[in-house]
């Protein structure tokens, strides 16, 4: 359910990492000259021993993580999700999943809103990156509620991992009572007609649409995927299963992410027609949300009709 | 016994462990069939100075907290790391004839959870010192007084992001953390093209480089034993608030009359001709 209630997650990254910097004494938050913008200087604010900078400096700032990883500390590297997911992705590759390092990749700014910044600071390829890496969990929280829980689970995971962080201030959808499970998929409405699948903040407006589409009297059940790597497989099978028709939404390229994730799964288990809703193999550019989410084809409207002309297609 | 007598064995010894190590270097590289020859010759001396001597390490506890850290940034020598390892105790020597077998722990490249002993998995060049910073901050955090030893080529430091790492130890005032560069002058395929010096990478400016960047710099003769174990024990005791690089002035291929000076033989198979001169030259070599 939508709520009222609106966080920035970039915020709730912040304040969570102050939480859990009093409960783990392990933890470290290395920057990279944007903490200001990531809002990892909340925790510099808090817990100033806790905050290394790095400056302006990637590579060596994932480095510098693994040597730390080794010596015991859960060390979380922040920086714009565009910088991690392609500026050290070798160092990634190398001193972090090759080894299998306690290591957390916090990427700030991911997809294209990004507050008008455009194409060098979105990331729409991120996902589709971790994924394909081995030994890399992937985590791409809906809202604020949900980010802290997911911080909160992968203090209690060993092993490296990617956090798909937002920007903007965006509604909650997530109850605050909830857990979070890493693999697991979150049924965040119940229908019979058309299953959409989503990930990150882009399920609230797969909610939005869900809207649209009951109004026309199409019942729509929504998965909402946080973690990408491992994924819910069962539970993406069961839901193509309940509807026959399956559409898949994601603030990211539709090659290689969620959609990617969603047909692969589908294609092996349970052949279904599907959509995929995302970029359409294209970077983005600098502008206001609405007008990106109108142009790239992310707003609610775009999943209802993804959703329309599939139900149209399966049944001619 | 004197103090004098004392170091003149513990020279020969050194010098003996290093002519056994380069022996097996050939030995492995010629029954694998593959490998790099001419880094890790010219790393050798510099290995069983700092495993057998200079750090603090136990090889029954290769996990042991307090232990020295060492990073093989030039993890294509990684033959040269593991037969010092092998000599040293780390695991049986007749392990290194599984060097880049199905299965071996000895991987072409280092890999941290396959072989206890590595301290860090490396092989994709100039990311070897960050870690190394990261131990050294963490070694501070901690309150532990061990040291972090990061070796790199001198061709390997041509990559940036030595030099985001140079710049942040500096900046955190590392002073627990030693930078060897073994400067062969030799890297895989030089500058062919480049006019100059030709086909090697003379790097006359190498020490004002790291000065610029705020390291104490020690220069030494990398493979005078004694030179190498005076300069890399002085490296250990560190300069307050500064990190401290040894670059070490050496002989690609050094010890095997053929391989030395010659970048053809950074990796390439020996026949059994080849086999038997190098090991030839290698019992011969006095070893300074």
């Amino acid at each position: 359910m939508i709520t009222s209630e609106t966080i920035a997650p970039r915020v709730a990254f912040g304040e969570t990492l102050v939480e859990l910097a009093d409960r783990y004494p392990d933890l470290l938050l290395l920057d990279g000259d944007l903490a200001n913008s990531t809002r990892a200087d909340i925790l510099n604010n808090a817990r100033p021993d806790r905050f290394l900078e790095m400056g302006i400096a990637e590579q060596n700032l994932v480095g510098v993580a693994a040597g730390l990883a080794t010596l015991g500390f859960v060390p979380w590297v922040s920086s714009f999700a565009a910088f991690i997911a392609s500026r050290d992705l070798d160092q990634v590759r190398v001193v972090v999943a090759q080894p299998r390092l306690n290591v957390k990749l916090a990427g700030g700014y991911s997809g294209i809103l990004t507050g008008s910044t455009g194409k060098t600071h979105q990331c729409v390829e991120d996902i589709a990156i971790f994924r394909a890496m081995p030994n890399m969990t992937v985590i791409a929280p809906a809202d604020g509620v949900e980010v802290r829980a997911a911080m909160t689970a992968l203090m209690e995971h060993d092993g490296p991992a990617y956090l798909r962080l937002t920007r903007d201030a965006s509604p909650v959808i997530t109850p605050r009572d909830r857990s979070f499970e890493i693999g697991r998929a979150y049924l965040l409405r119940e229908g019979s007609d058309v299953t959409l699948i989503s990930t990150g903040v882009q399920s609230v407006r797969t909610l939005e649409a869900a809207d649209l589409l009951a109004a026309e009297g199409i019942s729509a059940h929504v998965l909402h995927v946080p973690t990408l790597k491992p994924l819910d497989v069962d539970a993406i099978v069961a839901a193509a299963a309940r509807t026959g028709a399956v559409v898949t939404a994601e603030d990211h390229s539709i090659i290689g992410g969620l959609g990617g994730a969603v047909a692969e799964t589908l294609g092996e288990h349970r052949p279904t027609p599907l959509r995929r809703v995302g970029l359409r193999d294209v970077f983005g550019e600098s502008a206001p949300n609405a007008p990106l989410l109108e142009k790239y084809g992310l707003t609610p409207r775009h999943v209802a009709d993804a959703a329309r002309d599939l139900l149209a297609g399966s049944r001619a | 016994m004197a103090t004098v007598e004392v170091e003149n064995q513990q020279l020969q010894s050194l010098r003996d462990r290093a002519r056994d190590a380069r022996r097996l270097i050939v030995e492995t590289i010629f029954e694998a069939q593959a490998g790099h020859l001419g880094g890790p010759l010219s790393a050798a001396d510099m290995l069983v100075a700092l495993y057998f001597d200079v750090m603090r390490i136990d090889p029954q506890r290769p996990s042991w907290p307090d232990r020295d850290r060492f990073i093989l940034s030039k993890g294509h020598s990684s033959i040269g790391l593991y037969t010092v390892l092998a000599l040293r105790g780390f695991f049986p020597v007749a392990e290194l004839a599984t060097f880049d077998a199905i299965d071996s722990r000895l991987q072409g490249h280092p890999d941290m959870k396959a072989l206890p002993g590595l301290d860090m998995s490396t092989g994709s060049l100039g990311q070897g010192l960050s870690p190394g910073v990261g131990m050294a901050i963490g070694a501070k955090r901690r309150g532990l007084d061990f040291r972090t030893y990061v070796m790199l080529g001198d061709g390997e430091i041509q990559e940036g992001q030595v030099w985001e790492a140079a710049f942040v130890a500096a900046r955190y005032k590392l002073d627990n953390l030693v930078a060897i560069i073994d400067h062969n002058r030799l890297p895989q395929y030089s500058w062919p093209n480049a006019g100059g010096e030709g086909l090697t990478m003379h790097q006359p400016e190498i020490a004002a480089r790291w000065q610029a960047f705020g390291w104490r710099v020690l220069e030494v003769d990398g493979h005078d034993m004694a030179a190498v174990l005076q300069t890399l024990r002085h490296a250990h005791e560190g300069a307050p608030g500064t990190p401290t690089v040894v670059i070490a002035n050496t002989v690609k291929g050094k010890g095997v009359s053929f391989m030395e000076n010659h970048y053809a033989w950074h990796a390439k198979p020996l026949s059994q001709e080849q086999r038997d001169a190098a090991l030839a030259d290698i019992s011969a070599g006095g070893n300074s």
